[in-house]
């Protein structure tokens, strides 16, 4: 008996390696380690928390200004007062610290960190913010805390960590035309449930996820948390050094995959030819429906953005539906950075959402949250490319969410009804 | 010794009801956003809630965003302890860090109906049900979690010990 333990205990997953690494020791699911952090990030919600409680420890200095961000995307540029107070408290601060300040128009904070070289494969990364998990698309194994741990992490450079079990998805085939990863991801969490993966990690593997570009392969990390998970996480391949091989020298980081005889929770397959265009409906994120069986519902307000889907191979799936047409329900575009955003304007997709009757708004997480650049009416049915449906999630207790692919959500503002992509090719 | 009437939830209550995005990102005014505290799920509660109730919940309370509002506003509302089938992790270190004590119990939602006074040895992890006359055994808090709580969240306890719990004495 103890021989086969002994055996069994040898395989990692990818989580419990760099967790181990980080904190110096040999860890496994369950244990409770302290771990070095690479870099950590708050936000406009929840970084003047974060700062407030520095203060209440008596903490002036950070460990290390360089590791450390603070982002100006939920509410930016601010819609009234109390914000703007809390946002000039936050450059202040930062600014006496020396530490990096993403202000106002640069993006959503899960979109900067990896694009700007923050975040290095195989350490660990920290974000005041629930969707921070999506940094595990590059291999690293990253998680959404509060502001008081940010606090600590800002002192110190280090977090206590219960080292996650790991839920395995494998996904292989070929993705039927129309259908993305933000449909994988979806389709997965209707399986696993809001709270199946609560504690986990969610790892993916498998054909379908290597033909994934970096850019897709974070929507479905992104969006690990709504089933409960810690972090979603992909080991690193060739299109992921290809990503970071302009930001990181390669002795900056780790390549890290997991063991074939490693321990998993649970596991689930999936194969890509049998996946359809999925809808995630009001108001749970695991409410996921077909996209047929909601067709002709009538939309009034279409988002496309977020951290989830507002990168530039999103934005060039909706360019390529609004070009010549135009938008029959109130339409926000958002790109995720100001990198993307330029990126799109050079690429004309700005001029042809403009064009489509499309507001475009400056980078930074748009009406997602709810208090700003789009609060939809009570009453008003909103197809968004987001992460979260929740009832009031943005700002009417009484609008109605549907969570789709760029796709699906473009489609649908040119129609003014929710459209399956696969009904117009 | 915790004592007090409980507010019974459902499962999946997430941190948008517990304190809606369009409050929170305005102030660090936790008496001010407390008013609101609940109100996507319930807007009565804060209104009627009191001193050293206690919250029953199902499986996974606190779920979503990060934001450390959301166990604020419950402790500033008056809830003494949240008592749930499970959490959502983040929420749950928040609780803790913010000095706000949360027992995982699973199937207390049946034991316990909508204004049941308990009495809660956190310690022990013992609750016990006074209107019905039984008790419950919930899954012990680890100790550092409970200094942590002891203190009145993790910023006071650096300031009294200038240490954080997992760093060696």
């Amino acid at each position: 008996m103890l021989l086969l333990k002994l055996v069994r205990r040898m395989g990692k997953t990818i989580s419990e390696k760099i967790l181990s690494e980080a904190s110096h020791s040999d860890a496994y699911a369950g244990d409770i380690v302290v771990a070095d952090v690479s870099f950590a990030m708050a936000q406009d919600g929840t970084a003047p928390l974060t700062i407030r409680a520095l203060e209440e420890m008596g903490i002036d200095r950070v460990w290390d200004k360089e590791k450390i961000a603070l982002v100006f995307d939920h509410n930016a540029p601010s819609p009234n007062e109390g914000v703007s107070k809390l946002h000039a408290m936050m450059r202040n601060w930062g600014r006496k610290q020396g530490v990096i300040l993403y202000d106002v128009g640069s993006g959503v904070c899960h979109q900067l960190l990896p694009e700007q070289g923050h975040v290095v494969p195989g350490s660990v990364v920290v974000g005041a913010d629930s969707h921070t998990c999506t940094y595990g698309a590059l291999g690293a194994f990253a998680t959404g805390i509060g502001s008081t741990d940010m606090a600590a992490v800002f002192a110190s450079g280090k977090l206590w960590f219960r080292v996650p079990e790991t839920l395995l998805v494998s996904v292989n085939g070929k993705l039927p035309e129309g259908v993305y990863s933000k449909d994988i991801v979806l389709t997965v969490i209707g399986k696993v449930t809001a709270s199946g993966a609560n504690y986990m990690a969610v790892e993916y593997e498998g054909d379908t996820i290597r033909e994934l570009s970096v850019e897709a392969r974070m929507t479905l990390c992104n969006m690990a948390i709504e089933m409960g998970g810690k972090t979603g996480i992909i080991a690193p391949d060739s299109k992921t050094i290809e990503y970071i091989k302009e930001k990181l020298a390669e002795n900056q980081y780790q390549v890290f995959s997991s063991d074939p005889d490693a321990d998993y929770a649970s596991m689930l397959e999936i194969d890509a030819s049998d996946l359809i265009p999925v809808v995630a409906c009001p108001h749970a994120v695991d409410n996921v429906k077909p996209v047929v069986e909601v067709e002709g519902t009538s939309v009034d307000q279409v988002y496309i953005g977020t951290c989830t889907n507002g990168r530039i191979e999103d934005l060039r799936i909706a360019a390529k539906v609004f070009k010549n047409n135009r938008v029959k329900a109130l339409t926000i575009i958002v790109p995720a950075s100001r990198e993307i955003y330029l990126q799109a304007l050079r690429e004309g997709l700005i001029e042809i959402f403009v064009k489509a009757g499309a507001v475009v708004c400056n980078p930074g997480c748009g009406p997602c949250v709810g208090t700003h650049q789009g609060v939809p009416s009570p009453g008003y049915t909103v197809v968004s490319t987001a992460n979260r449906n929740f009832r009031g999630r943005m700002g009417s207790d009484e609008a109605e969410i549907y969570l789709a692919s760029p796709h699906t959500a473009a489609l649908s503002a040119i129609r003014g009804e929710i459209r399956d992509p696969r009904s117009e090719r | 010794m915790i004592r007090g009437k409980v507010w019974k939830f459902p499962s999946d209550v997430n941190t948008d009801y517990i304190i809606p995005g369009k409050y929170k990102f305005k102030t660090l005014d936790m008496k001010e956003l407390a008013k609101h505290a609940m109100e996507g799920i319930d807007s009565e509660f804060a209104g009627k809630v009191e001193k050293g109730d206690v919250i029953v919940a199902g499986k996974n309370f606190g779920m979503g965003s990060s934001r450390e509002q959301a166990p604020l506003v419950l402790k500033y509302a008056g809830v003494s302890l949240i008592i749930a089938e499970d959490f959502a992790r983040i929420f749950y270190r928040n609780a803790f860090n913010v000095g706000l004590p949360v027992l995982i119990c699973p199937g207390i939602s049946e034991k316990v109906d909508q204004g049941d006074v308990l009495e809660v040895d956190l310690e022990k992890g013992k609750i016990v049900n006074k209107t019905k006359g039984t008790e419950i055994s919930a899954s012990p808090i680890p100790q550092f979690l409970l200094e942590v709580v002891d203190a009145g969240g993790l910023a006071a306890y650096y300031k009294k010990h200038n240490r954080f719990p997992w760093e060696k004495k």
